[in-house]
């Protein structure tokens, strides 16, 4: 029983983990959006940022990734 | 009314999902059945083989000719090539180029294992956080070596930012310290995650469109899964490219800091 309640509990954070994926999209949807708008106002400089950018969402993804391993972590470790 | 609800729960058990979705990650031995013990030849290690031998078959027979007005193949392989190094240039600098190799060796083969799972009954090698971590703490070892190599103790200068206020630094070394740690964990988990996640959202789209065998509802259900599993598959297929592309950037940009250290 006291098992099934740690179970119960372990499946229902790693079900709360994936709230987590809000915050990214909402943080790789701020990188790209600043991007585009910094783009269309200087269309030049926007071909030399796209790494840039590319680097910001990898930043922003990984604390999405974070809450994935929590997920992992909670199905398969606790 | 309680026995309707009852039944209608029994049939509906019935109609369970012909596959699971995340089986399409098994690693299975490629001949008979059996344990998979350290050198057993599994499905990874076909897939894996396949991705070296389409990268030799593009970078070896490709170029091979060698001649002034490329051949189809031989353009993809300089366009590939050109593609990396410029990436290499612009992110890390000049002075990263020796370093080239290693970085263009990394981008051709997850290029390659992530399109080549994406075809049909394939194995994604890049799927599995076994694989990508062994990728990424290459590079995280790679990169902490040559940084102490190259430096010596002023490697560490790469977590104390001397552009931050004074009473600020110790606070952001921690900081430096702790992210600096989890970019192994990161940069694995963000290739492995993004293959497996949308491999699995295929299947799990895949599971629906028989749904037309059961009743009146797969009329509709049918169809839409099937634009889903195609508008899916584009999706993925975009994300192939830009996962070993973002794997291969972040690389340039610890390598940057492992080169320049001070910041």
């Amino acid at each position: 029983m006291e098992g099934d309640v740690v179970q119960m509990g372990a499946y229902i954070g790693a079900g709360l983990a994936c709230t987590g994926m809000g915050g990214a999209a909402v943080g790789v949807g701020h990188v790209v959006g600043n991007y585009l708008s910094g783009a269309l106002r200087n269309p030049s400089a926007a071909g030399g940022q796209t790494a840039t950018m590319f680097i910001g969402i990898a930043f922003a993804e990984a604390l999405g990734i974070f809450s994935f391993l929590v997920a992992l972590l909670l199905m398969f470790a606790v | 009314m309680a026995t309707d609800t009852y039944a209608a729960e029994a049939a509906e058990s019935e109609l369970e999902l012909a596959f699971h979705p995340m089986d399409q990650f098994i690693v299975k031995p490629l001949f008979g059945e059996g344990v998979v013990g350290m050198f057993t030849v599994t499905n990874v290690t076909l897939w894996m083989a396949l991705a070296v031998l389409g990268v030799i078959a593009l970078l070896v027979f490709g170029t091979s000719s060698r001649s002034v007005v490329p051949s189809r193949i031989q353009s993809v392989a300089e366009l590939c090539y050109g593609f990396v190094r410029k990436m290499v240039e612009d992110v890390a600098g000049k002075d990263a180029l020796p370093y080239f190799p290693y970085i263009m060796t990394l981008f051709v083969f997850i290029v390659f294992s992530n399109f080549l799972g994406l075809l049909p009954m394939a194995f994604t090698t890049t799927s599995h956080i076994a694989v990508t971590a062994v990728l990424a703490m290459l590079v995280f070892l790679t990169v902490t070596i040559m940084g102490f190599f190259k430096h010596g103790l002023g490697f560490l200068g790469v977590f104390w930012i001397s552009a931050a206020p004074l009473p600020l630094r110790p606070i952001l070394a921690l900081i430096e310290v702790i992210s600096y740690f989890v970019r192994p964990v990161s940069h694995s988990i963000r290739l492995a995650g993004n293959m497996m996640a949308g491999h699995a959202v295929v299947k799990v789209f895949a599971a629906f469109a028989p749904m037309i065998l059961i009743g009146w509802i797969g009329v509709l259900v049918t169809p839409l899964s099937i634009l889903a599993i195609t508008a899916i598959y584009a999706l993925e297929v975009l994300v192939a490219f830009i996962q070993a592309y973002v794997f291969t950037i972040l690389t340039c940009v610890y390598l940057k800091d492992a080169l320049h250290p001070h910041h």
